[in-house]
C-alpha cells in the first residue's frame, strides 16, 4: 500500500533512500569497528598477561 | 545517589553502557521505524509542499541532532578541558562521526526538497551556509583527532576547534531569526504565534525526532566505548613495546 506520491516521488523517495543507507552504513560501521577493537583488545591483554 | 563523575571512570562507563546499550538499540529501532512508517505511509500530502511534506521526518530529526551533537561535544570537550576526563574526550571523539552523518542527511534531504519547491538545490542562504560550515568543521575535528597521535593532545586541539564550531553550531540554528534574508523558512515546530504545523504531521514528527535521539545515544555509547577500548589498546601496546 505504497502512498501516491505523484509529481514529487522521485524527490520523497530519493530522501528516504539516501537517508536510510546512511544510518544504516553508520550503524554497520559503528558495530564492525566495536566488535573488531574489542578483539585485538582481547588479544594484547592476553598477550601481555602471558609477558607478565 | 551516585555522583555524575563516577561515569568518568572508564570502567564504570562500559558496565553502565553495557547494560543499557541493548535497551536503548531496541528502543531506538522501534522509535525511528515507527515515526518514519507513520510519517511516509500515514500522513496526508500538505496543501503547499504536497507529498514532499514527508521529508521533514527525515530532515528536522537529522539537522536537530547535527547540531545538539556538536552541543553535546561542546559539553564533553569542557569537562575535558576542566576536569580532564579522558571518557569525556572520548565521548566527543565518537559523536562527531554520527553528527557529520546527521549533517549530511539534513543537507542532502534539504537539497531534494529544496529543488522542486524554491527550484534549486542549493542556496547561499544563512542556515544553509553556517550548516555547510558545521559539516566542515565536523570533518576538521575528526581529521585533527586522526592526525595527532598523542591521545591527550589531540583531546586538547580538538576541544578548542570544538568551541570555535560551536558558533556555527548555534548559529546554524538561530539564523533563521535574525537574518531574514534566506530563502530557509522558520522553525518547524516554533512555538511563536503565526502559521502552525498540524498535529497530523507534529506527532509522526515527535516520534521521528525521538527515534533520531535515542539513536545518537546509543551510537555515542557504543562508539564510546569501542574509543575506550582502543586507547587502553594503544597504551597497552606502547607499554609492550619500551620492553
Amino acid at each position: 500500500m505504497m502512498p501516491d506520491l505523484g509529481k514529487y516521488a522521485d524527490a520523497v523517495l530519493s530522501s528516504y533512500a539516501v537517508s536510510i543507507a546512511l544510518l544504516v552504513a553508520l550503524v554497520a560501521f559503528s558495530v564492525i569497528r566495536a566488535r573488531k577493537v574489542r578483539a585485538q583488545l582481547d588479544d594484547v591483554e592476553q598477550r601481555s598477561r602471558r609477558n607478565g | 545517589m551516585a555522583s555524575i563523575w563516577e561515569y568518568a571512570n572508564p570502567k564504570k562507563f562500559i558496565q553502565t553502557t553495557d547494560r543499557l546499550l541493548p535497551w536503548m538499540s531496541v528502543l531506538a529501532a522501534v522509535t525511528l521505524v515507527v515515526g518514519l512508517i507513520w510519517g511516509f505511509f500515514f500522513t496526508p500530502d500538505d496543501f503547499r509542499q504536497g507529498s514532499t511534506v514527508k521529508i521533514i521526518y527525515l530532515h528536522v530529526p537529522a539537522a536537530l541532532m547535527a547540531i545538539n551533537a556538536w552541543l553535546m561535544m561542546l559539553v564533553a570537550s569542557l569537562v575535558w578541558i576542566i576536569r580532564r576526563h579522558h571518557v569525556s574526550a572520548l565521548a566527543a571523539r565518537a559523536a562527531a562521526p554520527v553528527g557529520a552523518v546527521m549533517t549530511v542527511i539534513a543537507l542532502a534531504t534539504g537539497a531534494i526538497w529544496g529543488q522542486p519547491m524554491w527550484g534549486t538545490w542549493w542556496a547561499w542562504d544563512p542556515r544553509l551556509t553556517s550548516f555547510l560550515i558545521l559539516f566542515l568543521f565536523y570533518l576538521g575535528y575528526m581529521a585533527l583527532w586522526a592526525a595527532i597521535e598523542n591521545d591527550d593532545t589531540a583531546a586538547d586541539l580538538t576541544s578548542v576547534l570544538c568551541l570555535v564550531g560551536s558558533v556555527f553550531a548555534l548559529l546554524s540554528r538561530y539564523a533563521v531569526n535574525f537574518w531574514n534574508q534566506g530563502l530557509h523558512q522558520g522553525a518547524s515546530l516554533s512555538v511563536a504565534p503565526g502559521e502552525r504545523i498540524s498535529m497530523v504531521y507534529k506527532l509522526p514528527l515527535y516520534v521521528s525526532m525521538t527515534g533520531f535521539a535515542l539513536l545518537f545515544i546509543a551510537l555515542v555509547f557504543l562508539r564510546t566505548q569501542t574509543e575506550i577500548r582502543g586507547r587502553r589498546m594503544r597504551a597497552l601496546l606502547a607499554r609492550e613495546r619500551m620492553g
